[in-house]
């Protein structure tokens, strides 16, 4: 070996601890470019700031693949492999692998605090005076939760019905049915918790969240839910590391969910943000 | 409150948000000439009426305003189909699905490709017939993500010198048809808010008739005039809200008493409802001139599911006759009251005149999604008959006194309950393809599926930010194994007459023609010649990719009958391999995945236009 190689040599390997934490690879995250509490473009949702945190972990850098969070989503940008994960599916979610929970939240009642509503139940007899703000799908034969225990109750004509799409020109698509309580178009609304959490903030009075009971509807019908990360099925790698990532930095991840004002149905560190 | 979003931020979504498209106004045209078909040069005569009964141009999607889909010509006949070879083809270099029709007028072919929309002008006095020009709308990407079921196009339309189309991000253009330049855009869909066009428009009275796409978003239903010269809106008849959306007033008749009544889309929907109650209009329209009444159907109520929305749910899942002047309802007649099954009304409706009892009566057929094959009496709105035409587990037929389909409630989709052999499924006995009808042999050609479904309890699915939960849905082939069938039909007799069974279920558009031949496509991608009197089969060629296009017939420039069609996997079904939808999960496509498994090994995407003669390539 000549001196100038040697000397090469020696530079690389003062140099190697810096080199480790030079960006070696890339996360590619899918999300949708407009669906704040989530994500948006501007990287301003809890997914977003969740993806810095894995990225800055792994010391990767950050890459985005932004398709808008319908039909077609997953094979649109997981599965036509554009991108390796998706912060936030249910863990029961069957066109992903997906990680083990990182939280759960469960579907609220949001009501004006100066109402004194207090609703808990789908079972509360008030409901039927009320008028109900609920979010619809429209996928065939499918819709929220909430949506089905309140017509298995036979509250119908009192339900008004906003589609879960909202209207995607706007600023913030998901905001309507929380803005609806605000305005007093409705006098509740049940809302999936993290929506529901994160659109309460900005509303002029007071709202209350609180989570429904029961906790699941007969016949097997479920108001909470596990929240996982994604990735491609057979992704068993990236699956793990994931998992691990998730345990690890745990407080991290629940100190985020709980500046978003994330409703939480598991015991979070910390204390619970609830 | 904490530091990230503690106020909600405005900003635009560059990509996403529809474009307001520029509005160019009319050019004046030159006169019409005296013949319906010049040899060559320009056809911008206004009167489609006798040009839709040309058989040398096919320049309306349906053929005609009576949708029959039959050619006159008969050079292509039974003992001869077997020569048929391959004249041209073109590569729309598109791999969505193509289920629309191309168009001929004068010496011009035109077609318009699924998203991205482009207008393709073909020269047919050419050798080859070479692209005389093209038009790109630069339909919107986002768009593609609002479509429920494939990103397809179903046609376009020709009046006086122009071509109309929809592009999947809710615009209508006209396009000059000598040119290819733009003459006007109107935006009237909402990709924000689920709304798309997919459907081919029809031209009445110099007014271009289109309709919406997206019931599963939560849209408002509606048909649209556009005055063809500027694009101006003449009128919109929603289809639902109350009798001054809908254009019902003083000329409003319907034949049975539960369609009578003041302002049923409010009353028979609960609360507000009705605000996103569906009854879209993406199917086909027709007209009758003598009658000066369009035809056309409307979609099932969305995006509730049905105990959500106790009560008729008008005017969804029904046919409405309007004057195209004013769109003002003349009649409706509800094929699915309180639809419990995503039977849409949307199927297209063949007008004819038929000997019925000791009468001759001017009717309507229909294929409906429900099973049943309907003939209404298009004066009145009256059911003269409605006979299943596949096997049917979810009603009972139609009350011919109230004129009410006599539903099984045990049969509907419940979120977690299990319910067996529900027939038709979701798609229904026959869907948005069309089929033909012969007056020579006065049968009607039904291209269709032979489906059932099984709802199996719950699935977790996951949509905007928002985890839900719906019955999991699995079609499986009907009686006898075949999953789709081109069945000949004896409107009068209300019964088959013969069938061609098929492995997939057929997709395609029927075309029959004067030779006595139905031609129709499969989804592997053969395009069949039957014989239309006996169902045998003639001939056959394997294209490129499975056929959901629309035959049609045409006289070339060298006097010559050419068929052609479109191949090219896709639509709601077909989207199992245009969109390489992951097969182990039955419930794919919803519900297509388990079902049509196979479909990935029969066939690849890819759009090719194919023109057929006799003697070609031989």
């Amino acid at each position: 070996m000549n001196a100038r190689a040697m000397l090469a040599l020696a530079l690389c390997a003062a140099a190697a601890a810096a080199c480790a934490r030079r960006p070696a690879r890339t996360i590619r995250v899918c999300a949708d470019p407009n669906n704040l509490p989530y994500s948006n473009r501007e990287e301003q949702g809890f997914e977003n700031r969740i993806a810095s945190l894995l990225a800055a972990d792994r010391h990767a850098t950050l890459e985005y693949t932004w398709w808008a969070q319908r039909r077609g989503f997953v094979r649109n940008t997981l599965k036509a492999n554009a991108c390796d994960v998706v912060i936030g599916v249910p863990s029961r979610f069957e066109p992903a692998l997906t990680t083990k929970p990182y939280y759960r939240s469960a579907y609220v009642f949001v009501t004006k605090r100066d109402r004194g509503l207090h609703l808990q139940s789908f079972d509360d007899p008030a409901l039927r005076r009320l008028r109900i703000g609920v979010q619809m799908i429209g996928d065939d034969f499918s819709n929220t939760p909430p949506a089905h225990a309140l017509s298995n109750r036979g509250l119908v004509p009192n339900v008004v019905g906003y589609t879960v799409y909202g209207d995607y020109a706007a600023p913030h698509p998901l905001s309507g049915i929380v803005d609806a309580v605000d305005r007093g178009e409705v006098d509740a609304a049940v809302v999936w918790g993290p929506q529901a959490g994160y659109f309460a903030r900005f509303a002029r009075a007071p709202l209350d969240l609180t989570p429904v009971s029961p906790r699941m509807d007969t016949p097997s019908l479920p108001f909470a839910f596990d929240i996982s990360m994604g990735v491609r099925r057979g992704d068993t790698e990236l699956r793990d590391e994931l998992d691990e990532f998730l345990v690890r930095r745990r407080g991290d991840i629940d100190s985020i969910l709980r500046a978003f004002g994330v409703p939480r149905t598991d015991a979070a560190t910390e204390g619970t943000g609830s | 409150m904490g530091a990230p979003g503690s106020r909600i931020l405005f900003f635009p979504l560059a990509g996403f948000l529809a474009v307001g498209a520029a509005c160019q106004k009319n050019q004046p045209g030159p006169p019409p000439p005296d013949s319906a078909r010049p040899l060559s040069g320009t056809v911008t005569d206004t009167d489609l009426t006798r040009l839709q009964q040309d058989d040398g141009q096919w320049v309306m999607p349906a053929k005609n305003y009576a949708s029959t889909r039959f050619s006159g010509l008969n050079e292509i006949n039974t003992s001869n189909v077997k020569r048929l070879g391959v004249s041209w083809t073109f590569s729309t270099g598109v791999t969505a699905g193509h289920e629309g029709a191309p168009l001929v007028v004068a010496d011009t072919m035109y077609l318009v490709t699924p998203w991205p929309n482009i207008l393709y002008a073909f020269d047919l006095t050419k050798p080859g017939a070479p692209v005389k020009w093209s038009y790109d709308p630069k339909t919107l990407g986002a768009a593609k993500g609002v479509a429920c079921c494939d990103m397809v196009n179903r046609g376009a339309a020709w009046f006086n010198g122009r071509v109309f189309f929809n592009t999947l991000d809710g615009r209508t253009i006209a396009v000059d048809a000598e040119t290819g330049q733009p003459r006007w855009t109107t935006q009237l869909a909402d990709i924000n808010r689920g709304e798309t066009m997919t459907m081919a428009p029809l031209v009445v009275n110099g007014k271009v008739l289109v309709g919406d796409s997206g019931g599963e978003f939560g849209v408002r239903g509606w048909l649209t005039a556009l005055d063809a010269g500027d694009g101006g809106i003449a009128w919109r008849a929603y289809s639902t809200g109350p009798d001054k959306d809908v254009l019902i007033g003083s000329s409003y008749k319907p034949f049975y008493a539960s369609d009578r009544g003041t302002d049923l889309g409010l009353t028979t929907w609960p609360g507000d409802a009705w605000r996103i109650g569906g009854g879209t209009v993406w199917g086909w329209i027709s007209y009758d001139p003598d009658l000066d009444l369009i035809y056309y159907g409307t979609a099932n109520p969305g995006p509730w599911n049905p105990d959500q929305r106790p009560g008729d749910n008008k005017w969804t899942a029904g046919m409405f006759a309007r004057s195209p002047a004013d769109g003002q309802a003349r009649w409706f007649y509800q094929t699915s009251p309180h639809d419990l099954f995503d039977h849409d009304g949307v199927n297209e409706l063949v007008l004819a005149d038929l000997r019925i009892g000791d009468a001759t009566r001017k009717v309507l057929m229909r294929a409906d999604r429900n099973g049943l094959f309907y003939v209404i009496d298009r004066t009145s709105g009256e059911v003269l008959s409605a006979a299943p035409f596949v096997p049917v587990t979810t009603n009972r037929g139609v009350d011919m006194k109230t004129g009410r389909l006599i539903e099984v409630p045990e049969k509907a989709i419940k979120a977690g309950v299990v319910t067996r052999d529900i027939c038709p499924p979701a798609p229904g006995g026959k869907d948005w393809q069309p089929m033909a009808f012969s007056p020579a042999t006065g049968l009607v050609y039904i291209p269709h599926q032979n489906l059932c479904e099984d709802g199996e309890g719950m699935q977790v699915s996951y949509i905007a930010g928002t985890p839900y939960v719906g019955a999991s849905v699995v079609f499986k082939p009907g009686p006898g194994g075949n999953r789709g069938a081109l069945t000949a039909w004896d409107p009068i007799q209300g019964k088959p007459v013969w069938e061609a069974k098929e492995n997939f279920p057929v997709w395609s558009g029927a075309l029959v023609t004067a030779g006595d031949v139905v031609f129709y496509g499969t989804m592997e991608g053969w395009f069949k010649a039957v014989d239309a009197r006996t169902g045998e089969l003639l001939w056959q060629f394997k294209t490129g990719s499975g056929i959901i296009g629309q035959p049609i017939a045409y006289r070339g420039p060298d006097g010559k009958e050419y068929i052609a069609v479109q191949s090219g996997i896709g639509g709601w079904p077909g989207a199992i391999v245009s969109a390489d939808l992951d097969t182990r999960d039955k419930t794919a496509g919803n519900g297509w995945g388990g079902v049509l498994a196979d479909l990935k090994q029969a066939t690849t995407k890819g759009g090719m236009l194919y023109v057929f003669s006799l003697g070609s390539g031989q």
